[in-house]
């Protein structure tokens, strides 16, 4: 295998497998890196090799078409592969690589990155209790192993997941003890006219809702996850009415799957100098890019949920979109598909997204003694502390108190640290960007990443003379 | 009772049991599957300690993101969410 791409492209959902696929039929080679053992991302992940059958879902059938598409294809797909560092390399991109335990090195003239969307979950007290994992998480694990969280499960969050999620504890046997979400009526009433373009979806939402009326499981609107009790593992949750800040009814249970909403992972995209700005209707801090995947580097492209949460619809047309861009732009003929269909979809997406905007009484139920920074156990009171002595970026918390340099890589503090900066500092909070990202950009055994050497074989400069 | 979305738990097929050890307890687990899932439905929740205030954690992203469930195996830090169970693999905690 020559280790020279025409593309590399940096994860395989719907955005990453369309690209490739795209770039591929114009006769690039191309190179997919995707760290999960199957192509499909998150939305459409794979089953993992103990499920040998199962009843079939649309989300199975998707990923199953993306899978087979990219098997029949010319891309050469490398799973389980992790990329932690990609730097420019003169006039082409140099990308690490662990794949197998080993580090590796690929280079490539263009780079894609379609790193998708991580979750957001709001901390709230007890929210590291084991037993806790995130609604997004919760999917993980229902569409590798098709396992359940718990026994008995409180599902809490915002927009459509939380319905989904619900739904499928019931489909795989388990109990749903309560459905808590900050959104109320009213705003699902609001992202109505979004969603009638997609009749399929919305029926589909509709049997969700219904199925978890007849089951009479507990429909709390406009209601959150206040506090989490239990000491090795999650023994009940507390609720609490967000308009009125009523204590609502407490769940005994033992798993909580609690999120709201995506994050686009933005930061390969920044760290190899593309500008960012913040859009909440599309998540967060998100990248410059154009709808084909254009970015103001030269050579770099991104496509998908890590320019902006649009789902996973408006993500594979993106990726198409992007592929088609890079194989012109790289000298091959590429059809020039319309931005047409990918704006619809986007229209949807985006009124997903909006869902989990996060409301400012969701904010306040973070209190001084709930952990914002999982891997430090930093508590907002830590952090407060640190602001109000001067630190008022989240590069100087992170300094400070180490917020954002642990094994997650501030991936679970960063956002909810910036917008306690522009509480405490009174700006908004597109002032406030997420600290510098450097590599690694996941964590990496530092004997794999020196790989293989003789220790007679480094360079040792002779020592100045004194 | 009428279910508009009905219990397929029992049409799955799932591929045999495997025994590995946690902790130097034997945790069974399908051959194939993320640690992560053989052991919370093995009831181990609490993966290991946080290093600052030694509070129990678990599973928390399931994607390979959050490192809550690093677990050891063979003197490796890795991710239960993204290690395969297999017949006598012997699994730490950190």
């Amino acid at each position: 295998m020559s280790d020279h791409f025409d593309i590399a492209i940096v994860g395989a959902g719907p955005a990453g497998g369309n690209a490739a696929l795209t770039a591929a039929q114009s006769g690039l080679r191309v190179v997919l890196l995707d760290e999960q053992p199957a192509a499909g991302g998150q939305v459409w992940r794979g089953k993992s090799p103990s499920i040998l059958s199962a009843p079939m879902t649309p989300e199975t059938k998707a990923g199953n078409d993306l899978r087979h598409a990219i098997d029949q294809s010319q891309i050469n797909h490398m799973s389980g592969t992790r990329v932690w560092d990609i730097r420019r390399d003169g006039d082409k991109w140099s990308l690490q690589i662990l794949c197998d335990a080993q580090s590796l090195q690929i280079t490539a003239t263009s780079v894609i990155l379609a790193t998708g969307a991580r979750e957001y979950v709001q901390p709230v007290t007890g929210w590291t209790t084991p037993g806790v994992i995130g609604l997004a998480g919760a999917t993980a694990l229902f569409k590798q192993s098709l396992s359940l969280p718990g026994d008995k499960t409180v599902v809490s969050g915002t927009g459509p997941l939380v319905f989904f999620v619900a739904s499928e504890i019931r489909r795989l046997g388990g109990t749903v003890a309560a459905i808590v979400t900050p959104n109320t009526r009213a705003d699902w009433a609001r992202a109505l006219p979004s969603m009638l373009q997609h009749p399929k979806l919305l029926a589909r939402g509709g049997v969700w809702m219904a199925d978890l009326m007849l089951a009479g499981v507990p429909i709390l609107w406009g209601h959150a996850v206040s506090k989490v009790c239990g000491d090795d593992h999650v023994t009940s949750v507390q609720t609490q009415a967000l308009e009125s800040d009523k204590q609502g009814p407490i769940f005994e249970a033992d798993s909580l799957c609690l999120g709201h909403g995506l994050i686009p992972q933005i930061e390969a995209a920044q760290m190899l100098g593309v500008p960012i700005h913040h859009d909440p209707a599309l998540g967060g801090w998100v990248p410059d890019v154009s709808p084909d995947g254009v970015t103001p580097v030269k050579n770099l492209y991104l496509c998908g949920d890590g320019c902006g949460i649009r789902g996973a619809l408006a993500a594979g047309l993106q990726g198409t979109l992007t592929g088609a861009r890079v194989a012109r732009d790289l000298g091959k003929t590429a059809p020039a598909p319309s931005i047409r269909a990918w704006q619809r979809a986007a229209g949807f997406g985006k009124a997903m997204t909006g869902l989990s905007i996060v409301k400012p009484k969701l904010e306040a139920l973070t209190s001084d003694d709930t952990i914002l920074c999982r891997c430090e156990s930093l508590k907002r009171s830590d952090i407060r502390a640190e602001i109000t002595t001067g630190a008022k970026s989240t590069n100087a918390v992170k300094s400070g108190r180490r917020a954002g340099m642990g094994p997650c890589g501030g991936k679970y503090c960063q956002t909810v640290i910036a917008a306690l900066i522009a509480k405490e500092t009174g700006k908004p909070i597109g002032a406030i960007p997420p600290s510098t990202p450097r590599p690694p950009l996941r964590p990496v055994p530092l004997g794999q990443a020196a790989g293989d050497f003789h220790y007679d074989d480094l360079p040792i400069p002779k020592p100045a003379p004194l | 009772m009428i279910r508009l979305v009905p219990n397929q738990s029992d049409q799955i097929e799932r591929s045999g049991l495997v025994t590995f050890s946690f902790e130097g307890k034997p945790v069974q687990g399908h051959a194939g599957e993320m640690l992560v899932s053989a052991l919370l439905r093995a009831g181990y929740l609490n993966l290991r300690h946080a290093p600052m205030d030694k509070a129990p954690r678990g599973a928390f992203c399931c994607m390979g993101l959050c490192q809550e469930c690093a677990v050891r195996i063979q003197g490796q830090t890795v991710e239960a969410c993204r290690t395969e169970v297999a017949e006598n693999l012997i699994v730490e905690r950190i």
